[in-house]
């Protein structure tokens, strides 16, 4: 065992790029998945938009919404119109706003690594990078996700959010791109 | 009766019912079967061989195939929302189920209207939504990992996703973590915390730790939590008290695991085909000399 260590998530220095005063927006689907669609399309279209918790008021259970910049809403809803992809509800942003975990915790076990983002732990065999295990989490997703992952390539497979539909999808998506970060 | 609740990850699944056996290694529901693996099955299959060595009837399950669209889970909550008077459970374990607010406040309804409450155990997916709603303490038996203990102990967080703070496996924040879970009403009366220490409690307290044998490699292999919540959840059944039920569920877990001589690398069925054994001894063990109390959760 080499010890563990500590890896700052992009999600807290994303968000200090946003300035007091900015004027923020939620977009609201219907499902987690279709909130991973969005912001697929919003990040290749070059917006600065980022996945949160919704507010008390709008959740149902298994819940992400898009946080975006007001100000960029109508060309946000226009490119998310032409590609199919239209929200359920376009609000600003007045109530409590959760932020997703913002540490992935390494653990290396030799021949093997670790990487847990959440509740979701992902581990990959180092000489092969082949993925070996995946646990935790609770969503039904998780056990379809590891059996489509495992036995797979790390850089060959599709990634945890092409395939998943859950929060538990996105968090091990987390820890899947801290492991690309780790064998690059 | 024991029933287990539970998504499988077969999108063309429907709601299947009835009671379960296992038949070389795989699970048996009427016509259909299942490979042993991580997930609802693993629990299904140690509650069912739970059941086999003490000579229970075997339990009924609930399940349908579900892949994260939710629509499997819809099928088991309606199931079970209109089903439960009449199938009349004893002990009840709910498993990977999509968390969905409305559809648990259906089925918590109809568990708050049933004769005699049985005991509930919640894990996985069910454990979140339990403990969104708010009705967490309804329950009788949690089985979250150290990060799902973290979210039952932040009372904003609607899923472990969005839980404030981190733990990293130190002991003495582990029982912090505990006590607020129970403060803010994050839990039920019993908690099995799995860890690198397992830690046992009733209401607010840690009753026992286990730490021996410490297999390191078991923190890597998905499904060995479910294993603890399915053989829990068949001790009970079998007249076990809760606190007996989770000791021995979490040694037997640790002795099998450490039989299997595990690497990051080990699939959960390497485990779960050495449970019968351990199972078998521990129960010896632990209960010589004294009387199990047979009655409380198998008859009602």
């Amino acid at each position: 065992m080499k010890g563990e260590m500590k890896i700052q998530r992009l999600f807290s220095k994303r968000s200090k790029k946003h300035k007091e005063g900015d004027f923020r927006g939620l977009l609201v689907y219907p499902s987690t998945s279709d909130v991973i669609l969005a912001e697929k399309i919003l990040k290749g279209e070059g917006y600065k938009v980022r996945v949160v918790g919704p507010p008390p008021h709008l959740r149902t259970g298994c819940d992400l919404v898009i946080e975006f910049p007001l100000i960029e809403q109508l060309g946000i809803e226009r490119i998310l119109k032409e590609k199919g992809r239209i929200p359920l509800k376009v609000i600003p942003i007045s109530d409590e706003i959760l932020e997703p975990i913002d540490l992935c915790q390494k653990k290396d076990f030799g021949d093997y690594l670790m990487i847990r983002a959440a509740n979701m732990k992902l581990v990959i065999d180092k000489r092969t990078k082949q993925i070996v295990n995946i646990s935790g989490g609770g969503c039904p997703d998780v056990p379809y996700l590891a059996e489509m992952l495992i036995g797979k390539n790390l850089k060959e497979t599709p990634s945890p959010k092409d395939l998943g539909h859950t929060v538990c999808a996105y968090a091990l998506h987390i820890a899947y791109e801290e492991m690309l970060k780790e064998v690059d | 009766m024991l029933l287990l609740a539970g998504t499988i990850p077969d999108p063309g699944l429907p709601l299947i019912c009835g009671r379960v056996r296992i038949k070389d290694g795989r699970l048996f529901i009427g016509e259909r079967s299942f490979y042993l693996h991580r997930g609802t099955p693993s629990m299904i299959g140690t509650a069912t061989t739970v059941c086999q060595i003490m000579g229970l009837e075997e339990p009924y399950c609930v399940i349908a195939g579900d892949i994260g669209k939710g629509d499997g889970s819809k099928l088991v909550y309606n199931y079970l929302a209109e089903n439960i008077h009449t199938l009349k459970p004893t002990v009840c374990s709910f498993h990977y189920i999509m968390p969905d607010l409305m559809l648990h406040y259906k089925l918590f309804c109809a568990l708050k209207n049933i004769e005699a409450k049985p005991f509930l155990i919640a894990d996985a997916g069910y454990m979140y939504i339990a403990k969104m709603s708010g009705n967490a303490d309804f329950y009788d038996l949690f089985t979250p990992d150290l990060g799902e203990l973290a979210f039952l102990a932040d009372e904003n967080s609607p899923h472990p996703f969005y839980t404030r703070g981190f733990i990293f496996h130190r002991p003495d924040e582990v029982e912090d973590f505990i006590t607020k879970a129970y403060e803010t009403k994050g839990t039920p009366r019993f908690l099995l915390v799995k860890g690198n220490t397992d830690f046992i409690c009733e209401n607010g307290r840690v009753m026992k730790m286990i730490d021996e044998p410490n297999i390191e490699a078991l923190e890597c292999i998905g499904g060995t939590g479910d294993t603890i919540t399915g053989m829990v959840a068949g001790l009970i059944y079998g007249g076990h008290q809760p606190l007996d039920a989770c000791y021995i569920s979490a040694m037997a877990n640790r002795i099998a695991g450490s039989l299997a001589n595990p690497t990051p690398a080990t699939q959960v069925m390497e485990i779960i085909r050495r449970i019968p054994e351990v199972l078998k001894i521990l129960r010896k063990e632990h209960f010589n000399g004294r009387q199990e109390n047979t009655k409380t959760h198998r008859d009602g």
